[in-house]
């Protein structure tokens, strides 16, 4: 079974990834900003991370440049999923070492759509 | 709706379009024509049904477009898009003579997804460099064939299928929409065309995608499809259906690939896998 850590500071976008990505047969973790998902992450690398740009305290391309640089860090994969939705955003959340990118709002097919991009599940 | 009013829409669809509603897809004429009678400021499916007994033209259009179904996504499916990198568009310009051109029809395209895929697809693994390539895409909606002339996406359309890399790489931002790359744009030509009408004059194919519309038919308009598809394709020619629709038996000018049993080419082909029986038509 995948893991999945789905980083984002609203309550209701974590439940609403965990009610998509569960019955995907992923096991998933939650994280309510940067520096959880990061404290997570040292303690064990998830298969794919569901990450919000804005949050308070560590913000998702920040986690990003951090997790890069930890021993293993280029092994999870990173979709952002966040409403920076603009070209410049994209550009720099790639240069960053994101594997793929979702503009909010989002729905199912997308995030299954995603997925199967990076990998994460077969398709 | 009443029964009556039903029976006049079925059999006017499927007269106009060759789409068969069973009895039991009442909901779906409703919650299609419900808004169209809204919009047009008809009273409903019984002033519907008046105009269309009338032979008002533009309503018959409307009504035909309101039940036609337009899912679609780019790379939908991923594998025939996989075929056409791996084996089809190298099989092709391989057997493409010095200035000849491959031609490639995607003959229910909605909103062009799948034909901008196959222009990126081209692109991106080079065959634009090694032959010339002409893309038709045509649709039995006049509406869709606006939109996917104008190639203008909603940002949930845009996600749906494509790598981010290649929405960098071949859409230019507008607002909330994602407007498609004048050099694929340029690739594909649209125009509106009813499947059930003379397609002859469009010419001959090497690449024919039809895909996710022989579900809607019946048997034997989906078998003289098919037969008419059969005689569009050039000799080395391919044919591709939807992943849920390639029949188990085909007309007897169609065969199946001999390793790729997805993809069905002319039964005269030596690539073909003949059938082992003469064939009427596919079953329902």
């Amino acid at each position: 079974m995948q893991t999945c850590l789905v980083v984002d500071d609203s309550a209701v976008i974590r439940k609403v990834a965990r009610r998509i990505l569960e019955p995907l047969a992923f096991t998933v973790t939650e994280a309510e900003n940067g520096a959880v998902a990061l404290e997570q992450c040292l303690r064990a690398l998830p298969d794919g991370i569901l990450l919000d740009w804005n949050m308070p305290v560590m913000d998702g391309y920040e986690f990003l440049r951090s997790l890069r640089k930890l021993p293993g860090g280029n092994k999870p994969q990173v979709i952002f999923c966040t409403t920076e939705n603009d070209v410049a955003h994209i550009a720099k959340a790639l240069h960053a070492g994101a594997d793929e990118y979702i503009m909010k709002p989002f729905d199912k097919d997308i995030l299954i759509a995603k997925l199967k991009e990076v990998g994460l599940l077969a398709g | 709706m009443i029964p009556a009013e039903f029976d006049y829409i079925a059999a006017f669809i499927k007269r106009r379009s060759g789409i068969v509603l069973a009895p039991d897809k009442t909901y779906l004429v409703e919650s299609r024509l419900l808004p169209l009678a809204h919009q047009l400021g008809l009273a409903g499916i019984k002033a519907i049904v008046a105009g269309l007994r009338r032979g008002d033209a533009t309503l018959q259009r409307l009504v035909v477009e309101a039940m036609t179904t337009n899912e679609t996504l780019f790379f939908r499916d991923r594998l025939p898009f996989e075929q056409c990198e791996r084996l089809i568009l190298p099989q092709l310009i391989a057997a493409c003579p010095p200035g000849g051109t491959i031609r490639i029809w995607c003959a229910a395209c909605s909103s062009g997804q799948e034909p901008y895929s196959l222009a990126m697809l081209i692109e991106e693994c080079g065959f634009a460099a090694q032959a010339r390539f002409e893309i038709i895409g045509t649709d039995i909606s006049q509406a869709m064939i606006a939109r996917a002339t104008d190639g203008l996406y909603t940002q949930f359309e845009a996600q749906r299928g494509l790598a981010v890399r290649r929405l960098l790489q071949w859409f230019a931002q507008e607002g909330t929409h994602w407007r498609i790359a004048p050099q694929l744009r340029q690739r594909v030509t649209f125009m509106p065309l009813n499947l059930l009408e003379d397609f002859s004059r469009l010419g001959h194919f090497d690449l024919i995608f039809c895909r996710n519309l022989l579900i809607y038919f019946d048997q034997p308009t989906r078998a003289a499809l098919l037969d008419r598809l059969a005689a569009a394709l050039t000799p080395g020619g391919f044919l591709v259906l939807g992943a849920a629709e390639a029949p188990d038996r085909l007309s007897d000018a169609l065969a199946r690939h001999r390793d790729e049993p997805s993809l069905i080419v002319r039964a005269d082909n030596p690539i073909s896998a003949r059938p082992t029986r003469p064939l009427a038509g596919i079953e329902d």
